[in-house]
């Protein structure tokens, strides 16, 4: 059994987010680049899978759309244990874009199972996961938190509205993966740095997708107005401002 | 060309959200001179399905198909697809909860759609066609352009007013069959929270963080969302050590919230944590720092011990709530 793991590389969590001056782009200055939170879970679980000779997963793949320049990001997937890594060298123009490009390595090379994040956190888009599936046209699970394997079957988790659903299924599948599907994400060991270096990043050119919509431009959110403080010896005052002032409860 | 809404019912009901929808739903119809066509699948019945027509749906269609006893992505994004092109919709509204990050994508693809998610207002123009989203995870809003005659929205929770717009549409109903073998999945298992507000349905959310110092101080925290009405939520930290349950945990890597009324206790406000509650429309912040980030983004504070404070507060909510 073969895991595809899709990876986005992403401005680490902390960073002040600014734009270029037309605000049509992400100023990319001093930035961080990460594994999205999600992806690198993601990534864990697949690892895990694969470290129980039970659940008969033999091999992880990485999968990034991307510049050449964020093969340090697949770097680190390599060292946190991938097998290997395929990058199509294309700028993510959308979601549309990607998942055409993911279907076409899927296609080509065959996996069992394909791991999305349930977002990026840069564009928040919950889209490539359902979107690679259908492209593919097999059946795609959402909000999972968790993928266990059992004699060869499939068994997941998904989160709905107010509770969970525990559902069996068949490869190949997509699943858009949330909290819970790994405790914590895996990092990599001195080994792992060092035989990632050695690991081949498998470089394919884009397949003909046109993208569906575009960015305009990027708004930070207006700033909240200045915090209204209530003296902690009568917090009767907060309640009255919430019922009078605000009109919340 | 009409506006086509996706309400989901949840056992036959319908909740604010999916009223919010259809809201969203028959103001962008207005904006596009066109009419709403709302649909859900399975289990909705006669008065609650006129229910949709209230905030504006001048077609309801109840979907039912044997087939199907549960949400199958494919097949459920296969069925709104078919009812799209019959419709001649324009625009295919989702909400952004697990069921329509699950079903919007893939109905954008069998449509060749430009999809938006997370879209929280109004287009600001519907040639070209641009939506507001949320983006970089609270820190930035994207104005998207999307280019294609079919398009896809996901609209963010809580951030459109239901509104009265009776239309008097009668329910139809429409039976629907699909290839049985294209269903590759069976549910095992069920398991429903019982009891408590859901907390992504809840208008107030209490929340603690590390602040709390231990699980057995919860109680006058779920006291005073008890007696508001409200749900309780959690920092990452509280439900990584077991504080709290996991579905309480809310930020970037849990639960994105939008209540009208969010107060956090024992928080200090980190960019993770605020990715997760800062489309709330009010926050309310107790700290003992004066200087917590939580402050910056809080419209209300109090620089205070969260075990005095909480107590004083479930005093106060208690009487009003007497009288
Ligand atoms: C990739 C990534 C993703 C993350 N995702 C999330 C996420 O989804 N959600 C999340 O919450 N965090 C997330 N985090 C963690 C985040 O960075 C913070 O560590 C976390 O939010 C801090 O939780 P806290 O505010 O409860 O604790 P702390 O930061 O320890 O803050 C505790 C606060 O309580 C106050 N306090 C102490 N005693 C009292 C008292 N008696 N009364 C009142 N106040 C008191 C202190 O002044 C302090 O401000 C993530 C981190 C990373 C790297």
């Amino acid at each position: 059994m073969k895991i595809l793991v899709c990876i986005s590389n992403v401005p680490d969590t902390t960073t002040k987010i600014k734009f270029t001056g037309d605000n049509k782009f992400l100023d990319t200055t001093g930035i961080q680049w990460v594994i999205n939170p999600w992806d690198e879970l993601s990534l864990t679980r697949a690892l895990e899978l694969k470290d129980d000779p039970k659940s008969g997963v033999k091999s992880v793949t990485v999968l990034h759309v991307g510049g050449a320049g964020s093969e340090p990001t697949i770097r680190k997937a390599l060292a946190i244990g991938a097998d290997d890594a395929v990058r199509v060298n294309a700028e993510p123009s959308d979601a549309y874009f990607v998942a055409g490009q993911i279907a076409e390595i899927v296609n080509r090379e065959k996996y069992d199972i394909i791991l999305c994040g349930i977002e990026s956190s840069d564009y928040n888009g919950s889209e490539v996961g359902g979107m690679t599936a259908e492209f593919l046209d097999i059946p795609s699970f959402s909000s999972v938190s968790a993928i266990m394997i059992e004699g060869g079957a499939p068994v997941l988790t998904r989160e709905i509205d107010g509770g969970k659903e525990i559902i069996a299924t068949e490869c190949p599948f997509v699943a858009v993966v949330q909290k819970g599907i790994a405790k914590e994400p895996r990092i990599a060991s001195m080994r792992g740095i060092m035989s990632a270096r050695s690991k081949q990043i498998r470089v394919f050119e884009p397949v003909q997708v046109e993208a569906l919509t575009e960015i305009d431009a990027f708004e930070k959110p207006q700033p909240r107005a200045a915090c209204k403080f209530v003296d902690p010896e009568n917090p009767a005052e907060l309640i009255d401002l919430l019922q009078n002032e605000a009109k919340v409860i | 060309m009409s506006v086509l809404v996706f309400t989901e019912n949840w056992d036959g009901k319908f909740k604010r959200l999916s009223f919010e929808l259809v809201s969203y739903a028959s103001s962008l119809a207005g904006m596009l001179n066109t009419s709403v066509t709302a649909v859900t699948i399975g289990k909705a019945e006669g008065d609650e399905l006129k229910k949709l027509g209230e905030f504006g749906a001048d077609r309801i269609l109840n979907i039912t198909c044997p087939q199907l006893s549960f949400l199958d992505n494919r097949a459920y994004a296969t069925i709104i697809s078919e009812v799209a092109r019959k419709e001649n919709s324009g625009v295919i509204l989702f909400s952004n909860n697990n069921t329509g990050k699950a079903l919007a994508p893939r109905v954008a693809v069998r449509l060749k759609a430009g999809m938006a998610s997370g879209v929280n207002g109004l287009p600001s123009g519907v040639e070209p066609f641009v939506v507001r989203k949320r983006a970089f995870s609270g820190n930035a809003f994207a104005h998207v352009v999307i280019k294609t005659p079919y398009k896809v929205i996901t609209l963010a929770q809580n951030s459109f007013e239901p509104a009265s717009r009776p239309t008097g549409a009668i329910p139809e109903e429409m039976e629907v069959s699909i290839d049985g073998s294209s269903v590759k999945a069976s549910i095992l298992e069920t398991q429903k929270q019982t009891g408590r507000i859901v907390l992504t349905d809840a208008d107030i959310v209490v929340s603690g963080g590390r602040g709390m110092r231990s699980p057995d101080n919860w109680g006058p925290l779920v006291e005073l969302a008890t007696l508001l009405g409200g749900a309780t939520a959690c920092s990452r930290p509280v439900s990584d050590e077991g504080w709290r349950p996991h579905e309480e945990h809310t930020g970037q890597t849990g639960k994105i919230i939008a209540p009208n009324l969010y107060i956090a206790v024992g928080i200090s406000g980190a960019t993770q944590h605020l990715a997760g509650v800062s489309a709330s429309k009010y926050i309310v912040a107790i700290n003992t720092d004066k200087d917590a980030p939580i402050f910056e983004t809080a419209q209300y504070g109090i620089v205070g011990d969260a075990m005095k404070v909480l107590p004083k507060l479930v005093e106060t909510v208690r009487n009003i709530r007497k009288h």
